[in-house]
């Protein structure tokens, strides 16, 4: 990936990304939300991760935020009032924010194996859908059976939860 | 074809008794028919078995865990299984024949039959079996089964209680038996009597091992055999159908007790202080229950307190080493015991039900048949020179006379009072005249009671004599009956009080309507029914007293409101804690997070 | 330019998570506090990706275990977005709000 995409890309994923905490009007976070996904998509495509690419589209920027902007709008959420931010969320997130980021600075300055440009992929192209489904159903099958017992248990889990008659 | 016989005997009951509680309830005559072939067909292969007097043995193995424990089914003949054999097969068809009259009109006829098959199975596994653990199975299910008979009319609270009492009583016996055969078998590793016998040293070198191996068996005995302390279930056991009192609780259960004693002799023999306490318990169950006798006015509870007495007799005798004696007893006495107790259920089932000796009277001219073998059947018992009894007990108060002064003449107290109770009893009952209006319309039943009376009156003429028993004991059986040297004081002492009470009694009772004779301890049974109510009811209220408190105070206070008054106490203080901000948590989790990576990269 | 290196993207992956803790900090709309707890998650995807094609194997091709790690984030992603949407939506029936300072009676 040519570094000026990487930059473009990463730089408009972290614009919307802070456009997604600054909005109070919920749909317009969550369409930045989207828009940040889409980047960060692209980034995915960049580092030759295709299949994860199109199902992060596929699955988060077309299913889950549709099922976000759906209850957004199924409950009819006004934007927050502009009320004063709480002053010790602002103080307190700030300063675990910094301290986080500050951490992964020190981090990142004290991993010289980090600073070395990304090796050469040995074929020309990569047939990763592929290589991904293979890891999945060899070497990851029992995972995967489990994350569909999961699935099925979180819709039936969903059903009985939008029943009426919960109290 | 010597094989298979013990294993007809066995099972013919069994498979009866099952076809009949599974299938064949519906039908009543298909019941008795049921019933009747299996128990013909087991007394039909005794017989058969007469034919040799060698010993027989068979058996399956059951468990086999290796040397530690080896469980087989078992089946041993030899002359003692022999005679006890035939006096259950034998007394066991003769009740099953009456019965079908007797109980013609029940609604639970089927069922009757169905247990009086269960039981004749458990019986003849106790005789059969040739192994402790078998003979101990056995042993509870002719609890079991006697159960199901005394409760037979399970809708009647007194019978429905004395089925609970037979049952519950047995259980402590019963307990005292189980340990006694885990000594037996922790002491030799076996369980079988030979086995037993041949080990049998290593359980001599230690006397008081023995000596508690021999007690707790006996234990055993004195549940079954109704001795004291644990007689007080025979005589409430009468509320079951008469039939059912002579076949189990007078001729073959309450003997199974003797039998097992006489099974396990060669146990009890090394050790005089168990033969010593088997004697004194048996001779005070034969004074005490004929002093009770004495003084009952209901027809079958005076032949049950008989049947204790005559059973304390036969321990007596195990106790001073003539367990030939006792067996012989045994035999003698199941059969004219069982014709009393059929006697006895003539005259109730002519009477309606009618079983207080008072209120019959003159039955001797309504009822001739019944009348006449009656009166055999109490000179057997009383030890009338000539018949069965009298050679019996003459072998037991013989071996007695040279053992010890104490049991001889607690044998011929008990012998007095014998002939005095009976004697109370045929006068009261039978001679005189008809002291109510219901005893003028008594009648001999139908030949199927009547004729098993009358082979049982000739049994017990003629079982004493050596010409017959001598036959079916075999030679060298019988010849351990008669072990004790010969007195001629004995006999003559026995037949002096015999004719003292014979006679005290007549003169006494003769013509009488109202007994003139009143001792309420006797009438009482000595107290000893109230004084275990109260023992177990104070036991209980101080039990249950302590339970209460303990619930209230130790489960409920502090285990239980202990527990949530903790539980809540401490959610209280944490709950103080929290300031529900979904926010201020969030803040406090990644600042958690935010330390614990500091701690990573330092 | 210098070539691309992996703290580029650790650092763009670091900085999107500090966003999301960020807008769970600040925001009171429970369903934004969701989203951006997504931003989080995806954050983490971005990383486990970059170490995916910063591991090539002897084959010259990226570690997938990575690759498959991210699959079943994303794919619990969902079900806990499925869930957690109807429980803000039984929420909602029940108190007529999702701002999280309404919400505090669990406490008492």
């Amino acid at each position: 990936m040519s570094p000026i995409l990487f930059w473009a890309f990463s730089a408009l994923m972290l614009a919307f990304g802070v456009s997604v905490i600054l909005n109070r009007d919920p749909v317009a976070s969550a369409l930045s939300l989207v828009a940040s996904f889409l980047c960060l998509a692209a980034l995915f495509v960049g580092l030759d991760a295709f299949f994860i690419g199109v199902i992060q589209v596929l699955v988060y920027a077309g299913a889950v935020m549709v099922l976000f902007l759906f209850i957004i709008m199924l409950l009819d959420l006004k934007a927050e009032k502009r009320r004063s931010f709480n002053k010790f969320a602002l103080l307190g997130g700030a300063a675990v924010t910094a301290l986080f980021v500050a951490g992964l600075l020190k981090v990142i300055s004290a991993f010289p194996a980090g600073a070395k440009p990304f090796p050469a992929l040995g074929v020309a192209s990569v047939d990763d859908v592929r290589q991904v489904g293979l890891a999945i159903f060899t070497r990851f099958n029992l995972p995967f059976q489990t994350v569909g017992v999961l699935v099925l248990v979180a819709s039936i889990g969903v059903i009985v939860l939008s029943r009426r008659q919960l109290k | 074809m010597e094989t298979s016989l013990p294993w007809i005997i066995l099972l013919s009951p069994l498979a009866s008794a099952v076809l009949i509680l599974l299938f064949a309830h519906r039908s009543k005559p298909l019941s008795v028919l049921l019933s009747l072939t299996a128990v013909f067909a087991a007394f039909g292969s005794t017989l058969l078995l007469f034919s040799s007097h060698s010993v027989v043995q068979t058996s399956a193995t059951w468990i086999d865990l290796g040397p530690a424990l080896h469980l087989t089914i078992g089946l041993k003949i030899d002359a003692l299984t022999r005679v006890m054999l035939l006096v259950v097969t034998g007394i066991g068809a003769l009740v099953h024949v009456y019965s079908t009259v007797y109980m013609a009109e029940d609604d639970g006829k089927a069922r009757f039959f169905g247990s009086l098959s269960l039981f004749m199975f458990s019986m003849l596994g106790i005789v059969l079996a040739d192994n402790l653990a078998m003979m101990f199975i056995f042993w509870e299910l002719v609890g079991v089964s006697s159960f199901l008979l005394i409760g037979h009319w399970f809708t009647k609270p007194s019978a429905a209680k004395a089925a609970n009492k037979a049952f519950l009583a047995n259980r402590v016996g019963d307990f005292g038996f189980m340990s006694g055969i885990l000594l037996v078998w922790a002491a030799t590793g076996s369980v079988e009597f030979a086995g037993i016998q041949e080990n049998l040293a290593k359980l001599t070198v230690n006397p008081s091992l023995l000596t508690l191996a021999g007690l707790c068996l006996f234990c055993g005995a004195v549940g079954k055999s109704a001795q004291v302390p644990l007689h007080v279930w025979l005589p409430d056991a009468m509320e079951g159908p008469t039939p059912v009192s002579a076949l189990i609780h007078a001729a073959t259960m309450v003997a199974a007790g003797v039998y097992m004693l006489a099974r396990i002799f060669f146990i009890l023999e090394p050790s005089p202080v168990a033969l010593g306490v088997i004697a004194a318990v048996g001779a005070v169950t034969a004074v005490l229950a004929a002093l009770m006798a004495t003084q009952q006015d209901d027809i079958k509870r005076i032949l049950a307190y008989s049947t204790l007495s005559q059973l304390g007799l036969m321990v007596a005798g195990i106790g001073v080493g003539a367990w030939g004696a006792s067996m012989f007893h045994l035999f003698t006495h199941a059969f004219f015991k069982a014709l009393l107790f059929l006697g006895s259920g003539a005259v109730i089932h002519a009477l309606h039900h009618e079983q207080n000796i008072w209120k019959m009277g003159g039955l001797r001219r309504t009822m001739p048949k019944t009348f006449i073998t009656f009166v055999i059947g109490t000179l057997a018992l009383t030890g009338t020179p000539g018949l069965a009894g009298f050679f019996s007990k003459d072998a037991i108060l013989l071996a007695a006379w040279h053992k010890s002064a104490f049991i001889f003449g607690a044998a011929l107290f008990t012998s007095l009072l014998t002939a005095y109770y009976m004697t109370r009893l045929v006068v009261v009952a039978f001679f005189g005249e008809a002291w109510t209006p219901n005893a003028k319309h008594g009648h001999d039943c139908p030949p199927a009671m009547t004729v098993p009376l009358m082979i049982l009156a000739v049994l017990s003429v003629i079982s004493g004599y050596k010409f017959f028993a001598g036959s079916i004991f075999g030679e060298e059986l019988f010849h351990s009956v008669h072990a004790a040297e010969h007195v001629s004081l004995v006999p003559i002492l026995a037949v002096s009080v015999f004719s003292i009470g014979t006679a005290g009694a007549w003169f006494l009772y003769n013509g009488r309507s109202k007994d003139p004779v009143k001792i309420p301890l006797f009438r009482n049974k000595f107290y000893i029914d109230e004084l275990y109510a109260s023992l177990i009811a104070g036991t209980q209220d101080l039990l249950a007293s302590f339970s209460s408190w303990f619930d209230h105070f130790i489960l409920d206070g502090v285990i239980v409101r202990g527990i949530s008054g903790l539980t809540w106490g401490v959610g209280y203080t944490l709950r103080l804690l929290q300031f529900s901000n979904l926010q201020g948590y969030a803040f406090l989790f990644g600042t958690g997070v935010v330390i614990l990576f500091y701690m990573l990269i330092k | 330019m210098n070539p691309l290196t992996l703290n580029h993207y650790l650092l763009a992956s670091g900085l999107l998570f500090s966003l999301g803790f960020a807008g769970v900090m600040l925001r009171r709309n429970i369903i934004t506090i969701f989203m951006c707890l997504e931003l989080m998650l995806n954050a983490a995807n971005l990383s486990l990706v970059a170490f995916s094609r910063f591991h090539v194997g002897a084959d010259g091709l990226p570690n997938y275990n990575a690759q498959v790690l991210v699959f079943f984030i994303i794919t619990v992603a969902a079900a806990e977005v499925a869930v957690g949407l109807a429980i803000i939506v039984a929420l909602y029936r029940a108190r007529q709000t999702t701002h999280v300072e309404d919400i505090q009676s669990l406490k008492f």
